[in-house]
C-alpha cells in the first residue's frame, strides 16, 4: 500500500467539508419533501407534478446547494485519494451527524437500536480509516 | 412500499455506480494541482470534458430523484443510514470495476458499517 504524505491535509480538509456540509442538506432534502408529501401514483402527470413542486422548493434548492458543495470537494479530494477510502470514512461519519440532525431538528423519534446501529457504523469507519489514504498508483 | 423499494434499489445500485464512474473520471483527469480557484475552476472544467463525468451525473441525477422521491414519506434518520448498504457495491465496485487494491482491513471495515446497517434497519423509529 502507498500514501500520499503531502496531500493527507487537503484530504482531512475536504472530507471535513463534505461531513459538514452532507448532513446539512440531507435535513434540508427531507424537510422540504415531507412538506410536499408522497407521490400520487406513478402516472406521468403526477409523477411530473410531484417533481415540480419539489424543485420550486427554497429548502430543496437549499439542499442541492450543499450537495453540490459536497460534490466538487468529493471531486477535488477523490483526484488523489482512493474511492474506496474516501466513500467510507465521509458517508459514514454524516451517519451519526444526519440522526443527530433528525432527532433535533426534525424531531424524529430514533431508536437505542438504531443509535447503537449508527455506532456500529462509526466503529466500521475507524476500522476503514485507519487504512492508507491511497493504495493505488505511484509510491511517494 | 413497493415504490419506496424501487427508490432504493435506485439510490444504492445507480447512485454507487454513478460515484464509481466518479472516481473512474478523476482518474483519467488526473489530480488537482492546487487549492486556488482557477486551479479548482480547471480542474472541474476537465471532469465537465470527460464522458465517464457525463454518465456519472446522469446516474447521480436519477439516484436523487429517488432519494426526493423516498425522502417524501420516509423519515431522514432511516433513509440515510439505510443506504449504506453501497458500502458493500462501492468495495466491490472499487475492487473490479476501478482496479483499486482493497486491504482486508478494508473489507473488514466495510462488513462491520453493513452490520450497522442492519442494526438501523431493524431498529424502529
Amino acid at each position: 500500500m502507498t500514501s500520499l504524505p503531502g496531500r493527507r491535509l487537503e484530504t482531512y480538509i475536504m472530507i471535513l467539508i463534505m461531513v459538514t456540509v452532507t448532513p446539512l442538506g440531507d435535513i434540508f432534502l427531507r424537510k422540504g419533501m415531507a412538506r410536499i408529501g408522497a407521490m400520487a401514483s406513478w402516472a406521468p402527470a403526477d409523477v411530473f407534478h410531484f417533481f415540480f413542486r419539489a424543485f420550486t422548493s427554497p429548502l430543496i434548492w437549499l439542499g442541492i446547494g450543499l450537495q453540490l458543495t459536497f460534490f466538487i470537494a468529493y471531486l477535488l479530494v477523490l483526484s488523489w485519494a482512493d474511492y474506496s477510502y474516501v466513500q467510507p470514512v465521509s458517508s459514514a461519519i454524516s451517519y451519526p451527524l444526519i440522526a443527530l440532525l433528525a432527532e433535533f431538528i426534525l424531531h424524529e423519534s430514533v431508536s437505542p437500536i438504531r443509535w447503537a446501529g449508527v455506532a456500529v457504523i462509526c466503529l466500521g469507519v475507524f476500522v476503514v480509516g485507519r487504512t492508507q489514504v491511497k493504495t493505488t498508483g505511484a509510491a511517494v | 412500499m413497493i415504490t419506496n423499494a424501487i427508490f432504493y434499489f435506485f439510490i444504492v445500485i445507480i447512485g454507487t455506480g454513478g460515484e464509481m464512474c466518479v472516481s473512474r473520471a478523476t482518474k483519467e483527469i488526473g489530480e488537482a494541482t492546487a487549492f486556488t480557484p482557477r486551479a479548482i475552476a480547471r480542474h472541474v472544467g476537465r471532469a465537465l470534458a470527460n464522458p465517464w463525468m457525463w454518465i456519472a451525473v446522469t446516474m447521480m441525477a436519477t439516484a436523487f430523484f429517488a432519494l426526493l422521491g423516498m425522502l417524501a414519506t420516509t423519515k431522514a434518520s432511516l433513509v440515510f443510514p439505510s443506504t449504506a448498504v453501497s458500502y458493500g457495491v462501492g468495495a466491490l465496485g472499487g475492487k473490479f470495476f476501478l482496479k483499486e487494491d482493497v486491504s482486508a482491513q478494508r473489507w473488514l471495515g466495510v462488513a462491520v458499517i453493513c452490520a450497522g446497517v442492519l442494526l438501523v434497519l431493524i431498529g424502529k423509529g
